[in-house]
């Protein structure tokens, strides 16, 4: 039945920041590739223009640029042994869908992660001792270091122009950066944006209180740029959309600004668009996967593609139900402990506090990236010696749009409707910051990926379930974290602080969280507890590679892409300058 | 999960033209019924009101009162052994769904089936010989005489307030009616409507030919009307539409104008609207069905109701598949013939051809959904079949049913598809134009048949019924025939311009409307082992259950076949009544 | 049946001429066509918003939904009430559309209750889930205070209201809860959305909290608009194209 097409060197399933970026290097190496995307083939120039780009209700509440889920979506349960149900409707995050995946609809919030993160075991024990880590913490080190990526890091910033000021160059700390940053060898590519209103005041009231504020990076650029593959991104216009929409002006990176116009001019690749990765075909005696089967959507005929060398760069999610469905690796057990595929599931724990000021906060000009931050409760920035919990994370202040549907915060006490409700939205619209204690996400043992049992997508494919809940680790951090952004927000000389609200209770499909999912396909350096080595070579399947945050052991409390950016540019240095001279395990366990 | 609920005297599953007569039945006899309908519970006064109910888009272009294919659909293919896909959008057949399914969305025509139709083999086999039926042709005879049957489909007919004119008085044929109709105790109970200006160039055509033309026995009545059971019915507006609509006058008879307004009043029945059957729970030991497992739509809690007789009235594709969920009975198997559930899956052969007329001032906006002039010289065995090739007939009639702009555009041939010619000769033709057409009878074919699909569910994650079906050999011959017939009819008519005639050639296709006549899969007969049912429409394998609608039909002839839903209803009802309910047990012993 | 006897132009218009009072709309509006109403008692009436034929909703729907809208945003010194910004007409679309039907929604059994954390588990869609709900709200009403809701005195209103906001309202099989929530966060959207889907007429909600809308091109005024006062005129997608 299913027909086939010719044989390539590689194919990149999912054609988001990872598979673009592996693409292209991949094609500059001389290889064939196929990019293969489940879903529509945009352009920014003709699906994100304006006027019709700036429609709250057509992309922030009727997703227009999500995953559909009556086509896929996952099941959610708190513990083991529950009946997980289907998230019927997106509404704690999104997955995103078409061409460019999540990278067309984010913030452009662009970090490094801590040095510590990337050996969070090894340091943790060091720092605290053997026994300071609780049983359940599943978290473990990524087999790579902070050192090891940061030429990457930087190549991820120059393609995405990211706008920010470095806090540590060469090992020198720089004024007005990011003190706890790991050392760079390279400034970023572009000035600071202009800083709102909101952050000048955050920033001198954290100032006051001893911390280390700084302007957030981000890809929304602040100047016009070309970056190394020649493309041309424009300059922030402020406009207050960046998440969950396209950029009309092109100055919020993505795949479809940064990489892809390059990418497509390249004979060497083919893109595919609406095309459905529905299984991969692995050769378990020859441990490799020979290709992948799609549906084309057009026509609905079911597709071969061998390869040689085959990418798994679509979401964590899919990366994980891709390799669960192909039986590649032992699917991961809560109860052994035993199994890779699915371990170590991570989100991210987001707690804030809202207050009220005199100030004229024009909250419309805005970009996705928060104003400006402090790392000085990130990671393992702070003694942890007796707190009961291990990590943190930035706390900044909001900043990312005033669409009005949803960002109308009103003083405590106010009706919920009626004509006082409309006076307390005309008086405080303009007067109203959030701060966010943005938060790590550990490992535990009993948050994990695998199939549903009973729902399927509309490919009679299982589901994926997620057995997931906040733990006592986050709880804890999350009441420490966002206790001093509360500090934080008094200082900014307020005339209301709400209470502040850190992470507790259950998690919930249903309150709007962040789209920040890792895990499922971890790196490692042991087999037995890792589903890919430390160049996202895997580890059942010379030939497979898988991207993204799904490799991640758990998840820190920076926003994850410029991560993944860095982690597709060291694989793809590994594939070219390692793997294509002597093809096999690149790592020997 | 699954909350019990008391028990109850009888569950009717489907509130459409069967499950509303027969719990109406059961109700007067006293019995305590619950009646489960899947969709919702719909009213014509609040959900038929003018003007919405006149929106084409709505309702014929998006069919709104139609089975919604993404909470079930059905599979097809057309030979066993190849892929059945779904069919993910409806085309060919419309199933209703809501409160009085398919019969809310009708047109109304009200047909007795022939005399001929009740004992297919028998005649057949009498007329041609014991061998002139073909092995794969797997017709049977119905299991009641059209005579023992009469008194039913008057019944149905006075339920309908149905306006024709008999053909056939007690014996005594009658010009202008249908002289080829069994005969009849009693006239309609009304008089004919009016004739439509399609209808009297059909019928001078006719009679020009010597066949013998007469109006459709239509449920869209002539005058306003109170049925035997109280319910008040208004006159026809000849609004133009019936089909895919509710009626806002209920003029046009169904279940939610002719029954249920008597039946939602009654303290013995109990309606649960948005309630999906999910299984019949069988006791293999005991030969019973003993409750009925659905799901509340609205809530999505699943409930079982107990019941000392439970009656299966929903559509014919559902019953069939409720019995194979259930494990009732043994699936029909064709590679070794046996086995009766899913067996004789039947559907309806018909062949259009659109006809224009300068000088005739049609005005198609003007109809109703059975308003034709008809003739049955070609239908059944009314004609000598010796040599033909193939048994049965067509019904052939012409009128249109409506003019609706979206839908109802018939142009000559060679006009092109857009552009200024293709809008004049819109602007020319569209009150010049109907068509004629032949709808011919479908027989049973060994390779035609329903059974669980092994790939696709519903909604609820239960297997989608499989169709296997084609159109065979019996089929295209009968069709070429009637088509040429009715094309030399059109031609005595002088149209203008004719379109080609459309016999029925190639496969079967789900896109293009026909019919929405599907019968078969829990056929009777006199044998457990050919048969799901016995003659009182009783299922062999379960004394207590009930399966009523087409799906008894062992093969379908001709004509529409709501007539003999409706009668067999009655039929049914009346031998509950009057004879399980005394001695609840096997009404044939096999 | 008098709902059947006014067409629905007429309700609508009747809606928006009796303002915030819509609790007198079915009578006002029948006493309004049978009076035929003088010119010069319209004329001093406030314009009234173009009247829309409804595409789903059915007039007693309309009729609750205006009466909820008509609460949650009076009309006052701050903007005309819901109905006449134009979210009755909002909602109408929004259901009758592809949201409403339940598009991009996963609607696979089985269905079961499943904790709150669980998100939307009913198998209704979001047309039905409203048809739903009206029917419950207007049946508790009934049982409550003796008539449908949007009968109800501007006072009683507010407190069923509230009392489905506090959970307190014991709808038969419905929650009521949810419902309310339901209720406002369409409000909210019809309110504060672009006018584009009908909602926010003449931008009033825009207008009331000072936010400008589009094109949204700061790159050159970010700086100098930082902690300023500014008033620019709203500008909606409509306005742009």
């Amino acid at each position: 039945m299913a027909k086939t097409m010719k044989h390539v060197d590689a194919v990149c399933v999912g054609m988001g920041w990872t598979g673009s970026i592996m693409a292209r290097e991949l094609t500059k190496a001389g290889l064939t590739v196929v990019g293969l995307e489940r879903g529509a083939n945009r352009t920014p120039a003709e699906n994100f223009v304006l006027p019709t780009v700036r429609d709250e209700l057509k992309y922030r509440l009727r997703l227009d640029t999500m995953l559909d889920t009556s086509v896929e979506t996952i099941t959610m349960r708190h513990e083991p042994g529950e009946t997980a149900l289907p998230m019927r409707r997106w509404e704690t995050f999104n997955m995103g869908d078409g061409l460019g995946g999540s990278g067309l609809h984010w913030n452009g919030i662009t970090w490094r992660f801590a040095p510590s993160e990337f050996v969070l075991r090894s340091h943790l024990t060091q720092r605290y001792g053997k026994n300071a880590i609780p049983a359940d913490v599943t978290i473990q080190d990524w087999g790579i270091t902070y050192d090891e990526l940061e030429p990457h890091y930087d190549r991820f910033e120059k393609l995405c122009g990211v706008s920010g000021k470095a806090g540590n160059l060469k090992g020198q700390i720089v004024e007005g950066g990011n003190p706890f940053e790991g050392p760079r060898q390279n400034e970023y590519p572009n000035k600071p944006l202009i800083l709102s209103q909101g952050g000048a005041m955050f920033m001198k009231a954290a100032q006051g209180l001893g911390y280390h504020p700084f302007q957030t990076p981000a890809s929304n650029s602040s100047a016009p740029y070309t970056n190394p593959e020649g493309l041309t991104i424009g300059q922030c216009q402020y406009c207050g959309h960046c998440e969950f929409f396209g950029c009309e002006s092109n100055a919020k990176a993505s795949p479809n600004v940064c990489v892809l116009p390059a990418l497509m001019r390249d004979s060497k690749f083919e893109l595919r668009t609406d095309s459905y990765v529905s299984r991969l075909i692995y050769d378990k005696h020859a441990r490799k996967v020979t290709g992948v089967v799609y549906i084309d959507r057009r026509t609905g005929e079911e597709i071969t593609q061998t390869a040689d060398i085959v990418i798994l760069s679509a979401y964590p999610f899919n990366n994980t139900l891709l390799l669960l469905l192909a039986g590649i690796g032992q699917p991961y057990d809560p109860h052994t402990g035993k199994g890779t595929v699915g371990k170590n599931y991570c989100y991210q724990t987001i707690g804030g506090v809202s207050l009220f000021v005199e100030e004229e906060i024009n909250p419309w000009i805005g970009t996705g990236t928060s104003a400006a931050s402090i790392d000085d409760f990130q990671a393992d920035n702070f003694d942890h010696g007796g707190l009961g919990f291990f990590g943190g994370g930035y706390i900044c202040v909001s900043g990312s749009g005033g669409r009005p549907i949803q960002v109308r915060a009103t003083p405590p006490g106010t009706p919920r409707w009626g004509t006082a409700w409309k006076e307390a939205n005309a008086k405080w619209y303009n007067h109203n910051l959030s701060l966010t204690s943005h938060g790590c996400n550990y490992a535990h043992r009993n948050n994990y990926l695998d199939l549903d049992p009973t729902y399927k997508d509309a490919i009679g494919r299982p589901l994926v379930r997620q057995t997931y809940n906040y733990r006592d680790n986050d709880y804890k951090m999350s009441a420490y974290v966002t206790a001093k952004a509360a500090e934080i927000a008094k200082a900014m000389g307020a005339k209301i602080v709400n209470p502040p609200q850190p992470r507790t209770g259950n998690f919930g499909a249903t309150n709007g969280q962040a789209t920040h999912h890792t895990g499922g396909c971890i790196m490692g350096t042991d087999p037995k507890t890792s589903v890919v080595n430390r160049y996202l070579q895997n580890w059942n399947a010379s030939n497979l590679f898988v991207m993204g945050g799904a490799v991640y052991p758990q998840n820190a409390g920076h926003n994850p892409t410029g991560t993944m950016g860095a982690l597709a540019y060291w694989s793809a240095n590994a594939i070219v300058n390692q793997y294509l001279k002597s093809p096999g395990a690149l790592v020997h366990a | 999960m699954v909350t019990r609920l008391k028990e109850t005297d009888a569950v009717v599953i489907g509130i459409g033209w069967t499950g509303s007569i027969l719990a109406l039945e059961l109700a007067k006899a006293g019995l305590n019924v619950v009646g489960l309908e899947r969709g919702a519970a719909r009213r014509p006064d609040k959900d038929f009101a003018t003007p919405e109910i006149r929106d084409e888009l709505t309702y014929a272009v998006r069919q709104k009162l139609v089975q919604d294919p993404a909470v079930e659909t059905f599979t097809m293919r057309h030979e066993s052994g190849e892929t059945a896909l779904p069919i993910r959008r409806f085309g060919a057949f419309l199933p209703g769904m809501g409160l009085g399914g398919a019969g809310t969305i009708w047109n109304g025509l009200t047909w007795r089936f022939l005399p001929f139709d009740h004992q297919l083999r028998s005649r057949i086999e009498a007329r041609y010989g014991k061998s002139a039926i073909p092995v794969d042709m797997t017709i049977a005879d119905w299991q009641m005489s059209y005579d023992e049957l009469e008194p039913f489909y008057e019944r149905f007919e006075k339920l309908c307030g149905t306006s024709g004119k008999a053909g056939n008085l007690r014996g005594t044929r009658i010009d202008g009616g249908n002289i080829f109709e069994g005969p009849r105790q009693s006239d309609y109970p009304n008089r004919p409507l009016t004739q439509s200006q399609a209808g009297a160039l059909f019928e001078r055509a006719a009679k020009s030919l010597g066949y013998h033309p007469y109006p459709t026995p239509a449920s869209t009545i002539s005058a306003a009307y109170t049925n035997p059971e109280g319910a008040v019915m208004g006159a026809c507006e000849y609004c133009g539409h019936c089909d895919r609509f509710g009626c806002a006058v209920n003029a046009k008879a169904s279940p939610n104008a002719s029954v249920l307004p008597i039946l939602l009043q009654d303290r013995h029945f109990t309606l649960r609207a948005d309630s999906f059957v999910t299984q019949i729970v069988y006791d293999k030991a005991s030969r019973k069905a003993t409750a009925v497992r659905y799901v509340d739509m609205n809530t999505g809690q699943e409930f079982e109701q107990p019941a000392g007789l439970i009656a299966l009235c929903s559509y014919t594709f559902s019953n069939t598949r409720l019995m194979l969920l259930s494990g009732i009975g043994t699936p029909y198997d064709p590679q070794t013939m046996t086995g009766a559930v899913g067996k004789n899956y039947c559907y309806q052969v018909t062949a259009p051809q659109h006809l224009f007329f300068a000088d005739e001032e049609i005005n198609p906006f003007m109809a109703t959904g059975a308003h034709a002039m008809n003739i049955d010289d070609f239908n059944g065995d009314n004609f000598d079949h010796e040599g033909l090739g193939f048994f049965g007939g067509a019904l052939i009639f012409a009128g249109p049913t409506h003019g609706r702009p979206i839908m109802g555009r018939a142009l000559p041939p060679g006009t092109p598809r857009w552009g200024r010619a293709w809008k004049q000769a819109t602007a020319q033709w569209y009150n010049h134009s109907f068509s004629i057409h032949a709808s011919g009878a479908s027989y049973a074919h060994r390779g035609n048949y329903l059974d669980l699909d092994p790939t696709y569910r519903d909604r609820l994650g239960r297997p989608l019924l499989r169709m296997t079906y084609n159109f065979r050999d019996n089929d295209r011959k009968l069709s070429a025939y009637v088509a040429e017939k009715a094309s030399g009819l059109a031609k005595a008519m002088n149209p203008t311009v004719m379109g080609p005639a459309q016999p029925r050639r190639g496969d079967f296709d789900v896109a293009p409307y026909q019919s929405t006549h599907n019968t078969g899969g829990t056929i009777m007969g006199a044998d457990p082992k050919t048969s799901v049912v016995n003659r009182y429409l009783q299922s062999w394998d379960a004394d207590n259950l009930f399966i009523l609608g087409a799906s008894v039909f062992p093969q379908n002839p001709a004509h529409p076949p709501t007539g003999a839903v409706g009668a067999l209803a009655y039929w049914a009802a009346q031998a509950i009544t009057t004879r399980y309910l005394k001695s609840p047990g096997k009404l044939v012993s096999a | 049946m008098v709902d059947q006897t006014i067409p629905r132009r007429n309700f609508l218009k009747g809606a928006g001429v009796a303002g915030t009072a819509v609790a007198a709309t079915l009578s006002s509006g029948l006493a309004a066509c049978a009076d035929g109403q003088t010119p010069s008692a319209a004329a001093a009436k406030p314009a009234t918003p173009p009247s829309e034929p409804l595409l789903t909703l059915t007039p007693g729907e309309a009729a609750f939904l205006s009466a909820v809208y008509d609460t949650f945003i009076p009309a006052d010194q701050f903007s005309p009430s819901g109905t006449d910004c134009g979210l009755v007409v909002y909602i109408d679309r929004q259901l009758a559309g592809a949201w409403g039907q339940g598009a991009r929604f996963y609607r696979m059994g089985p269905f079961l209750p499943g904790k709150p954390e669980q998100g939307y588990q009913l198998p209704l869609t979001p047309r039905e889930y409203f048809a739903n709900g009206i029917a419950a709200a207007n049946a508790w009403s009934r049982k409550t205070y003796g008539t449908p809701f949007d009968q109800l005195s501007p006072a009683d209103r507010d407190a069923a209201l509230k009392t489905m906001d506090g959970g307190k309202a014991e709808f038969v099989d419905f929650n009521s809860k949810r419902f309310l929530e339901t209720l406002y966060q369409s409000a909210m959207e019809g309110f504060f959305a672009d006018p584009i889907y009908g909602g926010n007429r003449d931008k009033v909600s825009w207008k009331m909290v000072n936010y400008p809308g589009l094109p949204a091109t700061y790159a050159t005024k970010a700086a100098e608009y930082r902690g300023k006062k500014v008033n620019l005129s709203p500008q909606s997608i409509a306005d742009l194209n």
